[in-house]
């Protein structure tokens, strides 16, 4: 079968779908939708419409990055938009089915929003939503759209076209295309993969490999597991035209264990492309060769770094080698080797299809395209987002984010994983594009993106993100294995209110030594967290050293709690919560928090009814409560 | 020639670049890294995890410079110097991160200088001096508080993980250099440490003991056991098999403190093995022989030697006991004519030693009578190597092996009996440059790496090689070029391997057609072939035949003369190769001129002023033979010990006690010296002159390291007194004169002097002293001219299964120890890493015989029996037993077949018809027909004892209890092994 025949049928399933006489109903499937309960949601849709006797088509889909939203459903009846419900409950579901499938009542007052042709009354459109309305979608272009498991359905969307027409011109012409749209990889490093390809292209070797990283390692951050998961061919494809591009006939996708899910749809994706001579011997009839291996990681974070992943893929411990040589050089089995990211290459698929002038249109001057984002933190709406290089960290954290939980003030934003950098207040009106966060001290990083409120400590904080980056480094490189572990003991000795005064000054001065002396972007990076909350943040650092004060209220050694005799009324509901009988006064009494056995958990605090308010939480300044427990009347 | 001698210096120079460190403009071949620029500057830049022999790593980041145009503070160990570069090493930010670096490990070092076997050895401490760290700049930090536990499970070295870096050089010299990988890097974060798998003790690692970590270690963290510092180091050659490593001995007064490889080395390049580098304090072991003895009257040569030994033995003077010598030599000569009077000489013994042993037996006491151990190792080689190629020996360097796309291994366990050859296969294997054939009929590790094992049946070589090249002819893979061009007798043996289809050869090896097939081609087919192989293929009755098999394959495929192509027969002893060269053998004089030659030995009659023999003498094998019929009378053995290493002891034992005279010469009461009527004690190693000739054919200098003890002295001055006594003047006043004799009378050796030798020795042949030695043999012709291809039919070993000895015995070594075990077993860490001996069994035998792992057997073959723990593996085949032959509690050689090849007299140790039988099981059945019978065959015993019905009904059951009131009380494993027999039976 060519290429042409294969899209044909792959439209025409397409279409009997698009038009069927029947409602379609998308239900999220991803990681996100599972852990938020989709599958007890999907079931109860699939008894509710048999004990209806409704004929539905049901299509698994991935994140369409409403993770906020999910379970979250999708359902076309023939001839109407499609409407989304999120937050779903098997019992929710089940009255959605008799309402609006059964009774033909769309329910706006559960709908979230709608899409497509028309419009229903009460609903908005959910690309007119804040969330969605700021944001591009160019990786995430199928995800939520179509079934991940069905390649017809990607060759339907346009999938493959491009590697066909790639296949058909020299190697040199996808580099070229690829270089004029400025795409900079999107793994964090941020280096332009036209450039990376052309040294790999460039560099002698018969046998050459390509690798795709989809070791997302950072904590927090999904952006490539929900593309695998919710259009892997959009990667493979991208990665197919790369190994045209270079010379490779042999790929890998090196891929954590801890995404089953991926790693089935990637399996499933990779059976379904020999079906149809996407892999193989003679790809599309063009000669060109490709086999590809999934390798599975076995979870150490450092394997996310190109060498430190090669030396994996060839069966060794995973730590980073020197460069040069440069893995364009020699690579994987001393080959050259290109490595790009799951988020690259599903651009580069979308890249190839529609243009590098179209991609270049979005993003600012050196930072083009679009980037995903996992926001997270304390934002109202958390989830996956796609926006063009260049929007301002505000657009995002409050627009598309929807502003800080619980009506907090927003305090920073750490971005760029682990190892990224703490941003306050005066950088919201900053665009996000890798220059301006690197001025900042910060990355892009892969595309972490944590917001913190005024609640959060920035030296516990910085303590948490390094006690991540410590317990990951390979040990190789003394400054990494041996300084961040100084670093990690210095701020554990500050937020217990054991800091000395020197210690911000050997902060950054071992902060920077770990920074220049690791070999690689691992320990490179490391004290990000440290560094920027030490430039940023420095008065919360002083009040922890020299005033034992932690301003955040959060540090448990520095805060302690105590009762208000002037609002207390000796209910005795602190008291018997109190897990370790910290809490003394009996009935009618004033009760006195024991200093000495108090565990510092804030289960008075959060007990005492809000129209007492009597437990305060302080930090920094002696108790000023009673000694011990006297009677109210004794009151004066 | 102008032009073509500019253009080379143009080359070079386009091969050079220049940069600048610190100012200075530095030359430097391209692919030199900046670190190694720097030093050929006499640039200091302080670095832990670098080493000349290891991969660039770039971890301990003491070695940071900085680079104008580069960002940050690249590692100089790792990054490629390039023209016109400017590197600056002293620069405030680079001492800044080394201070940084320096403070770092002092704040998670544990352990007090003063008390660290490392102190001022330790390269810490000299960077840290370097650097100029003060105790204020660690005060600020956190001290690391969390100690790990010693780990002093292995008898060689300890590791105490507390003091470690984690430069990796351990780790990287485990698997680069030792190709081993027993350690590696584990965990993560502050708690990566280096681990072996499943982070055991050391000791019950993978570990292979070479202690090449120990070496390279930087800190106190690996630290040898005995740690003592020398005051002086000696240059000498290992005393152990026949790889020939270069070592440096370290000497305090007069003992062996330390041992270290010669990293200028060409052989060793510094790496040792267990032996090499833990081997030596056999040197000083109490049981040295300091004093003369002589056998006490009234003492018979029948009894047991055990602890009795000084009451056997009286000590005498030199005088008494050499005069004791001569005297009965002179009178048997005089009683028997000089062919009653056999000699043994040494492989042990330097070149001129063994020179002046055969110059002894053949010019002194008038006899060809002379040998020595190379009749059990290699004779077949000699034998047949000549016959194809004109010379004996291996036709390579060991440094060829490196340079091989396939190496063809057959019946050699390399990795444990020529560990340093081993490693250079394993290294080659790994890093994906040689593919492998190994065929053994055991598992050895050389197997697990091959692209082919082919396990054949023990004595099934020729069989094997047949059918390879049948399958070479057939699919036209063979080099018609070379065999037209540079052989004779091709017809013939195209002829005769006609008939071995691999059809055929599956039957008679057991390996599958496929196998051979596919060994066939990967042979054939590659550019550069080699093919090593040991005793596997030299002792067997067919092992003049193996070894020709292996010259046809050779020639058949043009894999000779070139570098990476060749023969190598791996010799197993220091100097088994020089013992030959030297004409320790009966039928050649020195440098292989044969006694039958008349020209030849007017020569030497010339040179030696006496008359010669012209028939060869008898071999080893056939001295002990005629021992026995009382033809040879007496034997002058030296530095060698039969008892343990000739087949059938128990024979061999007989015929030594009927000797009217024997003289042992050794460093040990060997089990032979205790027969002796006189034993003089001579010098080891280390405590002489000399030269000793490697497998590869190097000669190389040995260098006198310490004195030997009391009144011990060298071989070559022992040799000489007795002459004297015996009326010829030996009047050599140093080694170096022997070798001036022995060079000018030996051809291959001429420009052997010593002076030449001092550095890395020479390969002969050397005939002269502007030769530069022959790294590679057969060049543009064989030896003989033409090689030549002989056709060989396949014949089945001596002795085959059969229903009273059912298993197959096969012989070897391991690792840890050496031969007899004379040395390597008064060796502590040799020792305390493998104290005994064991017969490997696999799954399937044992699980037939109900024996358990680590029962102890009986194993017996038709000449004798012996006691050993078993060790259940399927490293062995089903049907096949193995045993090394080093444990003199379970001396192998009791078993083995005594049955020669007919031509080179060598005999077949590789396979024996034993069986193996639960030792308790065995004791009970002596003292009891009955229970023998019945644990043979139950139900035959049943029917051939009159039996009552109630006994018949216990037999039947298993019923212990009643059995043990006839039969008597039974050991506890025994009752178990019978009741799991009884159950087995059908009745």
């Amino acid at each position: 079968m060519n290429f042409e025949e294969i899209k044909k049928q792959a439209m025409s399933q397409w279409e009997a779908i698009q038009n069927s006489s029947k409602p379609r109903i998308l239900i999220g499937t991803g990681t996100c939708g599972i852990a938020a309960g989709a599958e007890d949601v999907l079931n109860t849709l699939g008894e509710e419409l048999n004990k209806n006797s409704i004929q539905a088509d049901i299509i698994q889909v991935g994140c369409i990055g409403l993770c906020y939203a999910e379970p979250l459903i999708e359902i076309v009846k023939p001839g109407m938009p499609g409407v989304f419900y999120g937050n779903l409950t098997p019992e929710l579901m089940a009255e959605i089915v008799r309402d609006y499938l059964v009774a033909d009542n769309p329910r706006p007052d559960l709908a979230l929003g709608t899409r497509g042709e028309g419009t229903i009354d009460g609903i908005p459109h959910l690309f007119d939503l804040p969330v969605l309305k700021p944001q591009v979608r160019i990786a995430m272009r199928n995800c939520g759209n179509i079934d991940p498991m069905d390649i017809h359905h990607y060759i339907a969307n346009g999938g493959y076209e491009g590697l066909s027409q790639v296949l058909k011109k020299k190697p040199q012409a996808a580099i070229d295309e690829v270089k004029k749209s400025g795409l900079r990889g999107r793994g964090g490093a941020g280096f332009p993969t036209g450039v990376k390809w052309q040294f790999c292209h460039d560099s002698p070797g018969t046998q050459k490999y390509i690798i795709c990283n989809a070791d997302e390692g950072d904590p927090g951050a999904f952006m490539d597991r929900a593309v695998l998961e919710g259009d892997p061919h959009s990667v493979l494809e991208g990665m197919l035209i790369g190994a045209y591009a270079i010379g490779a006939s042999e790929g890998y996708i090196y891929i954590r264990a801890e995404y089953p899910l991926a790693i089935e749809r990637l399996k499933i994706a990779l059976e379904q492309m020999e079906k149809y001579g996407l892999l193989g011997e003679n790809i599309l009839g063009s000669g060109f060769k490709f086999r590809l291996h999934i390798k599975e990681g076995a979870g150490a974070f450092v394997c996310g770094e190109e060498t430190a992943m090669m030396a994996s893929i060839e069966g060794n411990r995973g730590m980073p080698r020197s460069r040069p040589p440069f893995p364009a050089q020699s690579g994987l089995w001393g080959m050259p080797t290109n490595i790009n990211n799951v988020e690259t290459l599903a651009n580069v698929s979308a890249i190839i299809q529609k243009g590098a002038n179209w991609y270049a249109s979005y993003g600012t001057e050196k930072s083009k395209g679009t980037k995903t984002f996992s926001l997270v933190g304390k934002v109202m709406r958390t989830g996956l987002i796609e926006v063009p290089m260049g929007i301002t960290l505000r657009e995002i954290i409050y627009g598309i984010g929807g502003g800080i939980q619980g009506g907090k003030k927003f305090k920073a934003v750490q971005t760029g994983g682990p190892s990224g950098g703490c941003l306050p207040a005066s950088f919201l009106d900053s665009p996000v594009d890798y220059e301006t966060l690197e001025s900042a001290g910060s990355i892009v990083g892969s595309g972490g993106m944590v917001v913190i409120d005024e609640d959060t400590c920035m030296v516990d904080m910085a303590r948490y993100f390094l006690s991540f980056t410590q317990l990951e480094s390979c040990g190789k490189c003394i400054q990494c294995r041996w300084g961040t572990k100084q670093m990690l003991d210095i701020l554990e000795d500050i937020i217990s209110g054991h800091g000395r005064e020197e210690d911000i000054e050997l902060l950054v001065e071992l902060g920077e030594a770990v920074k220049s002396g690791s070999l690689c972007a691992l320990g490179g990076t490391a004290p990000n967290p440290v560094l920027t909350t030490i430039r940023y943040f420095r008065d919360e650092y002083n009040a922890h050293i020299s005033e034992k004060r932690c301003p955040a209220l959060s540090c448990k050694a520095l805060v302690s709690y105590y009762i208000n005799s002037e609002k207390c009324v000796g209910c005795g509901i602190c008291a018997r919560a109190c897990p370790t009988e910290a809490i003394e006064g009996g009935k009618r009494m004033l009760h006195v928090i024991d200093q000495d056995k108090c565990i510092k958990c804030g289960t008075c605090l959060d007990v005492c009814p809000t129209k007492f308010s009597a437990v305060t939480k302080i930090s920094g300044q002696p108790v000023t409560a009673l000694a011990e427990s006297i009677p109210i009347d004794s009151k004066a | 020639m102008t032009t073509t001698s500019s253009t080379v210096a143009e080359e070079r120079k386009l091969d050079m670049i220049t940069l600048t460190i610190d100012g200075k403009k530095v030359e430097v071949p391209k692919g030199t890294t900046v670190l190694e620029a720097a030093q050929s500057a006499g640039v200091y830049i302080p670095a832990l995890c670098h080493d000349p022999n290891l991969k660039p790593y770039g971890a301990c980041r003491f070695c940071v410079v900085e680079i104008e145009g580069m960002r940050g503070l690249p590692t100089s160990c790792t990054i490629p110097a390039t023209d016109g570069m400017v590197v600056h090493t002293e620069t405030p930010m680079v001492n800044q991160s080394r201070r940084i670096t320096m403070e770092l490990i002092m704040a998670n070092h544990h352990g007090d200088c003063l008390t660290c076997a490392k102190n001022q050895q330790c390269e810490i401490q000299t960077i840290a001096r370097y650097l100029g760290i003060e105790q204020e700049h660690f005060d600020r930090l956190r001290k690391c508080k969390e100690l790990l536990p010693i780990d002093d499970s292995h008898p060689a070295f300890t590791r105490d993980l507390n003091k470690c870096i984690l430069c990796a050089k351990c780790v990287r010299a485990c698997h680069e250099i030792a190709g081993v990988g027993a350690i590696d890097l584990a965990f993560r974060g502050n708690s990566a440490k280096v681990s072996t798998f499943g982070d055991k003790p050391m000791i019950k690692s993978i570990c292979e003991s070479c202690g090449e970590c120990v070496e390279l270690c930087p800190t106190g963290a690996l630290m040898p056991v005995s740690a003592k510092q020398p005051t002086q180091e000696v240059k000498t050659i290992c005393p152990y098999c026949g790889v020939g490593c270069s070592i440096y001995l370290g000497i305090r007064g007069n003992e062996i403190v330390s041992v270290r490889g010669d990293k200028e080395s060409p052989v060793n390049k510094g790496g040792l093995c267990v032996k090499g580098r833990f081997g030596f304090d056999f040197v000083n072991h109490p049981d040295r022989l300091t004093k003369p003895l002589i056998r006490k009257k009234g003492w018979s040569k029948n009894v047991e030697v055990d602890g009795n030994f000084k009451d056997i033995f009286r000590e005498a003077s030199w005088d008494e006991a050499l005069d004791l010598v001569a005297d009965n030599l002179a009178r048997i000569r005089a009683e028997h004519g000089p062919d009653s009077i056999g000699v043994l000489s040494s492989a042990k013994f330097t070149n001129e030693e063994n020179y002046l042993v055969q110059k002894l037996a053949r010019a002194v006491l008038g006899t060809n009578n002379v040998d020595h151990c190379a009749r059990l190792c290699h004779a077949s080689t000699v034998v047949a190597a000549q016959a194809a190629f004109g010379d004996g020996a291996m036709s390579n360097s060991i440094a060829d092996f490196a340079k091989s796309e396939v190496l063809f291994v057959i019946g050699s366990n390399t990795t444990e009996c020529h560990p340093i050859i081993g490693r250079i296969i394993r290294q080659g294997v790994k890093s994906k440059n040689i593919k492998l054939i190994v065929a053994d009929p055991r598992s050895i590790q050389l197997a697990k790496l091959a692209t082919v094992h082919l396990r054949h049946k023990p004595g099934t070589d020729v069989a094997l090689l047949n059918a390879m090249m049948h399958v070479i002819l057939e699919e036209g893979l063979h080099d018609r070029k070379f065999i037209e061009e540079r052989t004779e007798g091709f017809n013939e043996l195209a002829e005769t391997i006609k008939r071995y289809t691999p059809e055929m050869a599956q039957e008679i090896t057991g390996v599958s057609k496929a196998h051979i097939v596919r060994a066939a081609r990967l042979f054939a087919s590659a550019e550069r072939a080699a093919i090593l192989y040991g005793m596997g293929i030299t002792q067997h009755t067919t092992g003049t035949d193996n070894v020709k098999s292996l010259a046809n394959l050779l020639m058949l495929t043009g894999n000779i003369g070139r570098e990476g192509t060749g023969f190598s027969p791996l010799r197993g002893q220091n100097n088994v190769q020089g013992a030959c060269d030297m004409g320790a053998l009966p039928n050649v004089f020195p440098g292989y001129q044969q006694v039958v030659n008349q020209e030849a030995r007017e020569k030497f009659e010339k040179a030696w002023n006496c008359t010669l023999k012209d028939k060869p003498g008898l071999p080893v094998t056939e001295m002990i033979e005629a021992a026995s019929q009382g033809k040879i009378r007496a034997m002058y053995v030296v530095g060698e010990n039969p008892i343990m290493s000739e087949p059938y002891t128990v024979h061999t034992k007989r015929a030594m006690q009927q000797l009217d005279f024997l003289v042992v010469q050794d460093i040990f009461p060997t089990e032979t010296a205790v027969l002796a009527d006189v034993i003089l004690p001579a010098a080891v190693f280390a405590e002489k002159d000399g030269t000793y000739t490697s497998t590869e054919r190097r000669v190389q200098k040995l260098n006198k390291a310490v004195e030997p003890p009391g009144e011990a002295k060298p071989d070559w001055q022992i040799i000489s007194l007795l002459a004297n006594k015996l009326g010829y003047p030996f009047t050599y006043q140093s080694t170096a004169e022997i070798n001036e004799e022995m060079t000018s009378l030996t051809p291959i050796y001429g420009g052997m002097q010593y002076d030449r030798l001092e550095d890395y020795g020479l390969q002969w042949p050397c005939v002269d002293r502007t030769d530069p030695g022959t790294p590679t043999l057969h060049q543009d012709k064989f030896t003989r001219g033409l090689g030549k291809f002989h056709a060989v039919e396949y014949k089945p070993p001596a002795e085959s299964v059969s229903t009273d000895y059912p298993l197959i015995l096969t012989t070897g070594r391991v690792l840890e120890h050496w031969h007899t075990g004379s040395m390597s077993r008064r060796t502590r860490v040799l020792h305390d890493l493998y104290p005994n001996g064991a017969v490997d069994i696999h799954p399937d035998d044992a699980l037939k015989l109900g024996i358990m792992d680590g029962d102890l057997v009986t194993i017996a073959s038709e000449r004798g029996k012996i006691e050993a723990p078993v060790n259940i593996t399927d490293k062995t085949s089903p049907g096949l037993a193995f045993m090394a032959f080093h444990w003199k509690e379970s001396p192998a050689n009791a078993l083995t077949n005594s049955a020669l090849d007919p031509v080179a007299k060598i005999p077949e140790f590789k396979v024996s018809a034993v069986k193996a039988v639960l030792t308790v099981l065995d004791r009970a059945a002596q003292d009891n027909a009955f229970l023998a019978r019945l644990a043979e065959n139950p139900a035959e015993a049943l029917k051939e004892y009159d039996l009552t019905t109630e006994e018949k009904v216990a037999i039947a059951s298993g019923d212990i209890r009643k059995i043990e009131s006839w039969v008597g009380k039974l050991d506890e494993r025994l009752k178990k092994w019978l009741i799991a027999r009884l159950q087995q039976e059908k009745w």
